[in-house]
């Protein structure tokens, strides 16, 4: 039976090893055109906290069996390993060529401790504080999120078109996921009657403006989240200043002009719309990322008639249904800030309460769409938010 | 026989009905027969001129007929259409 060492030294002759000049260089050389190799980093958490070469992906090697098909699907890719000096990579690389099957895999030489004697650049990222690693424990397991992807979620900006709803279970999980900057537009008070529904809200505060009422509920949370409150109606003249500066908007408003007012700006401005709507026991979410997807006239170049067009508030809606729509569009925030999983883009998916049923359609860009097919710049401040007939349907 | 599902606000229309079984061999017939068991739908569905109305989708399955044949679209015995007006609501 070999020792530990001679054990290291005899993998490390069955691995293919590079100096850092030579990872260095083919980063450099790439110079972003995806033919760089996939950098991972399998040392510990902490490790690589402190420092770790730009660009580097980490799975700590402890985890490598289980997590590295998640992070590096095409075996076929060129990957470089390293470690602190060079040891643990080999083992790792070692592992991933022999019983993974990884084709293309080297272990970098002398670890992140020769890399910087060279006299490379490492970076040194941001940490999640103790109690952020406690608080957020969860998502950091999840190797779709990690600490990376909480960082993200720390760093995003939120708008929430309305503290009702949909509003209202959105912007929960949002805060209790650590998004770093919640925006709130919301000019109502709350009312009894919404409590059915708006678990944001309480009942000692009824006839608080909402926007007040979920700042408080949102504070006492989650800490890390600051609410950005906008009490009043998003229309033409503020919409523009209300959301520029924001990563995603949660579109949860209840009429068509705003809708429309709402999708022109964010195509104007690329920001990407987490959308939904409710009815009854019905509801509707997609997600509208400008030039990426289809927009929102897209699906519907122009609104119902009235009668076909009711608002939730005559109709009545299930308390729930708003709560189940508003955390699919919550969870759809958090998949585009973090880059995890496919965004409900080009996608429209419809849920049953009553048949415990979901569909999905699919939505088609526009070539010929009015707003999306047009270069950004050209859409003008007047243009915004009209459809065919939109004198009528606003007078009516 | 094709079934059509009908979105909330068409219930009315429909007698409460969420799915109404229609034959027919393109999209249009399907419509029609769906407007003739149930009239009060055709003039939701139709404009003046026959023609499906802008604000309505229509879906053969997951597909938008738009982009395929619109009304003149062929329609298979097992068929799914999807109607599906425009929704707004949530924030009140």
């Amino acid at each position: 039976m070999p020792t530990g060492s001679e054990l290291i030294r005899q993998i490390r002759e069955q691995i293919r090893e590079v100096d850092p000049r030579e990872v260095h260089d083919a980063i450099a050389s790439s110079n972003g055109n995806g033919r760089a190799p996939l950098v991972v980093d399998v040392r510990e958490q902490h490790e690589f906290e402190e420092a770790h070469l730009p660009g580097a992906i980490h799975v700590p090697r402890g985890h490598l069996e289980s997590r590295i098909e998640g992070r590096a699907g095409d075996k076929s890719q060129p990957i470089v390993l390293y470690c602190q000096s060079g040891q643990r990579s080999a083992l790792a690389a070692h592992t991933m060529q022999q019983l993974l099957g990884y084709e293309d895999v080297a272990s970098m030489n002398g670890g992140i401790t020769l890399w910087k004697d060279r006299g490379f650049e490492v970076e040194t990222p941001r940490a999640l504080t103790a109690e952020q690693k406690s608080r957020y424990s969860r998502h950091v397991l999840l190797p779709e999120i990690g600490v990376e992807g909480q960082l993200k979620l720390l760093d995003a900006k939120v708008l929430l078109l309305g503290a009702g709803g949909l509003g209202a279970p959105t912007a929960l999980y949002l805060a209790a996921a650590g998004v770093g900057t919640l925006g709130m537009v919301d000019d109502d008070e709350v009312d009894l009657s919404n409590l059915q529904r708006q678990v944001i809200h309480t009942t000692d505060r009824i006839g608080v403006p909402k926007v007040d009422s979920a700042e408080q509920t949102i504070n006492s949370l989650n800490p890390d989240v600051e609410v950005v409150k906008y009490h009043t109606r998003l229309d033409a003249s503020n919409i523009m200043e209300i959301i520029e500066g924001y990563d995603v908007i949660v579109d949860g408003v209840d009429n068509f002009p705003t809708r429309y007012l709402l999708n022109d700006a964010t195509v104007r401005l690329g920001i990407p719309v987490v959308s939904a709507s409710i009815l009854g026991f019905d509801g509707q979410l997609a997600v509208f990322a400008p030039h990426e997807g289809p927009c929102y006239r897209c699906l519907y170049p122009t609104p119902p008639p009235a009668e076909l067009a009711p608002s939730c508030g005559a109709n009545g809606v299930l308390g729930v249904l708003p709560g189940t729509m508003g955390r699919l569009q919550a969870t759809e925030v958090i998949k585009l800030i973090t880059g995890a999983g496919e965004p409900l883009i080009g996608r429209l998916l419809l849920y049953e309460a009553l048949s415990a049923t979901f569909t999905e359609l699919k939505v088609r860009r526009d070539p010929d769409c009015p707003i999306c097919s047009r270069d950004p710049g050209s859409i003008s401040q007047e243009e915004m938010g009209k459809f065919p007939d939109y004198e009528l349907f606003c007078a009516g | 026989m094709s079934t059509v599902k009908i979105p909330p606000v068409l219930r009315s229309s429909t007698g409460g009905e969420k799915e109404v079984g229609a034959e027919g061999s393109s999209v249009g017939e399907v419509l029609r027969s769906l407007a003739q068991q149930h009239p009060e739908t055709e003039h939701q569905l139709f404009s003046e001129d026959g023609e499906l109305n802008r604000y309505v989708n229509v879906y053969l399955n997951d597909e938008d007929v738009r982009v395929l044949d619109g009304l003149e679209t062929p329609v298979k015995e097992a068929d799914t259409l999807v109607i599906l007006p425009a929704m707004a609501g949530g924030a009140i």
